[in-house]
């Protein structure tokens, strides 16, 4: 491949993009050099996939430049962008599972024989090709169906291959492989940035970013913070850049009196998703799930609340065993789960404000099995005037509020079932500032009132700041427990990003060690 | 403890990887099956086979639905339905006697390809409102199912075709046989084969598939989904266009009620030829053979004196097992390579 060294592959300044009243992405800088390894690194929510979505041409950007290979790119799809030579490696693989391997990389560009007739026999030769030259051993014919995610991006792979892109993007490409795996994907990336393509690499583990890249740009809160070389730079100067504030201060968490466990859970596993894990909140504490996007944090809690199954261990609420894949047994022994996607599972976005916040308590308030708009109501009211929901009226449709009071809404449904365990799952996400912040003085309002609440966040500030004990999970284990004082940005992340092998080495230093500490500190 | 898991390419020939996936396919299985039917109706009735009229009932009779099941599959590949086919069809084949009556001596190629024309149209309607209103096919091709239904009760209401309507030429086209195999049944088979090469020899054919597997997918490789889903529709409206024409060839009468149910028919021939209901696996070869199973199993049955009511019952069992086969087989595998990976 010929390519200028001197031009750069890909060029963004200033790029904005907001959805809404949301800004996914105030000022998107990024220079990519062909022959080069750039890493973006930031925490989630940076912005980092907004930038990329809009390179790929998924996402149109609202202003700034966007140059690739030195002229001026507007894609509006992701066609345009694939046929300037982009090629992008998502997180979650995006294959087509039930066609063959062959088939997936040369969809829509297959090569054509006589009569426009898709030539196969060229098609699985030129495959076999590039599996070769990968050094990979995939049976061509084989669906891509129930390949390991590993294989799955091999197969990107070889689609960006066959594309004869100039530039790579691969977003967090490495976040579900084993070590082996990483390394030949690592082998293949140094191999195709030999040939002179730009790369660019997401990643949250730092080992990796400082294996593979050249040059690193940080993100933070959708803006550009800073591009350093990759060999001038250190994990500390890093990490710094990344948080880059002092995050304690912004959370109003005052000290709960911590009581009994009321929540234990004992060696949990389910198969491709979560193993062993063990752990307790207790009355009054706040518990916070950390770990990178994909790493089970929301899986275990749905487990736990039985949404959905698991394969051994137990759960137990206030000493009462909680029967598996039951969320009715859950809610009535006082389990409540504010979840993840509030528009699509906390919600019924097209009813009032009053229909959901009862829809919880349904069965208290019914009298000879009919629920009066009156019973709701007054159930409704309290519980959205204390928490500040702005609505004009109980029978406002969810729908047209803001995230922000959706989110109060979904609680608030919650809270009226007057629950032992609150699990929340990314309570701000996607909620303004202001907002966030009333989200969190509620719940160390209902931790000092003695409920137990499990906090799941990918944003490491909100974490921190907020929980009295952290967990974190990587790859389904959970690889660190942490008492709040000892909880740092830099511990947290270490633990996050630990790959399996580590994982199982240190399972040696029993988990019980960690849960005396974090039990002496917060006992005080 | 090896970390790569890789599957190791079998180093079949061509040939020989041929003749192992023919021999453990679905429709290897149907055809298995409709043979077993055959065989245990005429073991009842010698001239359920070994008749001059039992060979053409057994040809002819599946040709229809054949047609209108294969527009079926090339639809649900892409993980969208068409209950407005036998709406579609009605139209049609209502059509195709009015216009000899109030056309005398219009060319018979003319009404077929009017036919399929018309098809075509109502096919584009449903692909536009899928694609654009952003509405689930199940529900815009129920309503359309309805409408259309409505646009030929009002149309001819009481009244009905009769085969003194339509030329004698026309009616021979029905019950023509061209080296003992009808007429009609060629037909199907050239729609067959022309949908089977291309699904599978056409970049756009492959698209389907594609579109069907993972929606989001397509999207981020670029392909136009919008476009092949109307394309999809419009080729489900123009077959089930032609299936009307072949209907008023064929039976010679037709009333405002023709083919009714025969969407259902259609959907239940291409889920027991082993298309998935979600879209992105299955053949037209299935779809085909699901129609030819489905139509035989129903004119065995009688021979076999099992009750009207069984009849149907027998139709629903085979769908639900079908569609539970599929479901097992898929979880199997699943949790199979699940547990696989887990292990490594």
């Amino acid at each position: 491949m010929v390519t200028d060294a001197d031009v750069p592959v890909l060029e963004l300044e200033g790029v904005r993009k907001t959805f809404g009243s949301v800004v996914a992405l105030a000022d998107g800088t990024l220079t990519v050099h062909p022959g080069s390894v750039h890493a973006l690194v930031g925490e989630n929510g940076a912005g980092k996939s907004t930038l990329i979505k809009i390179v790929a041409g998924l996402h149109k950007r609202d202003e700034g430049v966007f140059r690739f290979r030195g002229a001026g790119a507007e894609f509006s799809s992701t066609a345009d962008a694939k046929a300037a030579g982009i090629a992008v490696i998502y997180q979650e693989p995006t294959l087509f599972p039930d066609l063959s391997v062959t088939e997936n990389i040369f969809m829509g560009r297959q090569p054509l024989g006589g009569g426009r007739r898709i030539d196969k026999h060229a098609m699985v030769n030129e495959a076999l090709r590039i599996f070769d030259r990968l050094g990979v051993d995939l049976d061509p014919h084989r669906p891509a169906q129930g390949l390991s995610i590993a294989d799955q991006q091999i197969i990107e792979i070889a689609k960006a291959i066959s594309l004869d892109a100039h530039l790579l993007i691969m977003d967090e490409p490495t976040a579900a492989l084993s070590g082996m795996e990483v390394e030949r994907l690592f082998n293949v990336t140094r191999s195709l940035r030999d040939e002179g393509r730009g790369i660019v690499f997401i990643s949250h583990r730092f080992d990796e970013v400082f294996d593979l890249s050249d040059t690193i740009t940080v993100m933070r809160d959708g803006s550009y913070i800073g591009t350093v070389a990759t060999d001038e730079t250190t994990n500390d100067e890093l990490v710094t850049m990344m948080v880059g504030r002092e995050v304690k201060d912004l959370y109003p968490k005052t000290p709960a009196e911590i009581g009994e466990a009321v929540l234990e859970v004992e060696g949990l596993n389910s198969a491709g998703t979560f193993h062993d894990v063990s752990f307790n909140v207790r009355a009054g504490e706040i518990v916070g799930l950390a770990g990178l996007v994909g790493a089970g944090r929301s899986e275990i809690a749905r487990a736990v609340f039985g949404v959905d199954p698991y394969d051994s261990g137990t759960v137990k609420l206030a000493g009462q065993h909680i029967p598996k894949h039951r969320p009715a047994a859950a809610i009535e022994a006082g389990m409540a789960l504010v979840p993840e996607d509030r528009r699509q599972q906390g919600l019924v976005v097209e009813s009032s404000v009053a229909e959901n916040i009862g829809a919880a308590i349904r069965g208290h308030l019914q009298k000879f099995g009919i629920i009066t708009r009156s019973a709701e109501n007054r159930a409704a009211s309290s519980w959205a005037g204390r928490l500040q929901v702005k609505t004009a009226a109980m029978s406002m449709n969810a729908a047209t509020m803001s995230g922000g009071n959706q989110q109060k809404v979904v609680i608030a449904k919650w809270l009226a079932t007057d629950p032992k365990l609150l699990i929340i799952d990314e309570p701000t996400r996607g909620i303004d500032v202001g907002t966030k912040s009333e989200v969190h003085r509620l719940l160390s309002q209902l931790a000092g009132e003695g409920m137990a609440i499990l906090m799941i966040s990918s944003e490491l500030p909100e974490v921190l700041g907020m929980a009295d004990r952290v967990l974190v999970v990587s790859e389904g284990r959970i690889t660190a427990e942490l008492a709040r004082e000892d909880a740092t940005p830099e511990k947290v992340m270490h633990a996050a990003t630990v790959r399996r092998e580590e994982a199982i080495e240190n399972s040696g230093s029993s988990p019980a060690d960690h849960l005396a500490t974090a039990g002496e500190v917060n006992g005080r | 403890m090896s970390t790569v898991a890789l599957s190791k390419p079998s180093h079949m020939r061509n040939a020989q990887r041929f003749a192992k996936n023919v021999v453990t396919s679905r429709e290897m299985a149907i055809v298995l099956v409709i043979l077993a039917v055959i065989a245990t109706a005429t073991s009842l009735n010698q001239n359920f086979l070994f008749s001059s009229q039992g060979w053409r009932d057994l040809l002819l009779t599946p040709s229809i639905l054949m047609v209108l099941a294969i527009g079926s599959a090339i639809v649900i590949v892409t993980r969208n339905v068409d209950l407005s086919v036998g709406s579609t069809l009605a139209i049609t084949a209502y059509m195709t006697g009015r216009l000899f009556i109030d056309f005398p001596g219009i060319p018979i190629i003319g009404v077929i390809l009017i036919g399929v024309a018309v098809g075509a149209g109502l096919g584009l309607i449903n692909g536009l409102l899928v694609a654009f209103g952003k509405v689930p096919a199940l529900v815009v091709t129920l309503g359309t199912m309805y409408i259309y239904r409505g646009v030929v009760l009002t149309w001819a209401g009481s009244d009905r075709i009769n085969a003194s309507d339509m030329p004698r030429e026309f009616l021979n086209l029905g019950t023509m046989q061209i080296a003992t195999i009808p007429l009609l049944t060629i037909a199907a088979v050239v729609v067959l084969i022309a949908a089977v090469y291309w699904l599978n020899s056409t970049r756009s054919g492959r698209e389907m598939y594609a579109i069907g597997s993972n929606p989001e997918a397509a999207t981020l490789y670029g392909l136009p989904s919008t476009k092949r889903i109307i394309v999809a529709f419009v080729i489900g409206g123009a077959l089930a266009g032609l299936a009307g024409v072949m209907y008023a060839a064929r039976y010679g009468t037709v009333s405002a009620g023709a083919g009714m149910t025969w969407e259902l028919n259609a959907i239940g021939a291409a889920v027991i030829g082993g298309v998935a209901i979600f879209g992105g696996s299955g053949t037209v070869w299935g779809a085909a053979l699901g129609a030819i199973l489905l139509m035989t199993i129903n004119r065995t049955l009688p021979i076999m004196g099992v009750p009207d009511f069984w009849q149907r019952a027998v139709v629903g069992a085979l769908i639900i097992g079908a569609i539970v086969l599929d479901r097992y087989l898929a979880a199997r595998q699943t949790r199979k390579l699940q547990e696989a990976r887990d292990e490594t």
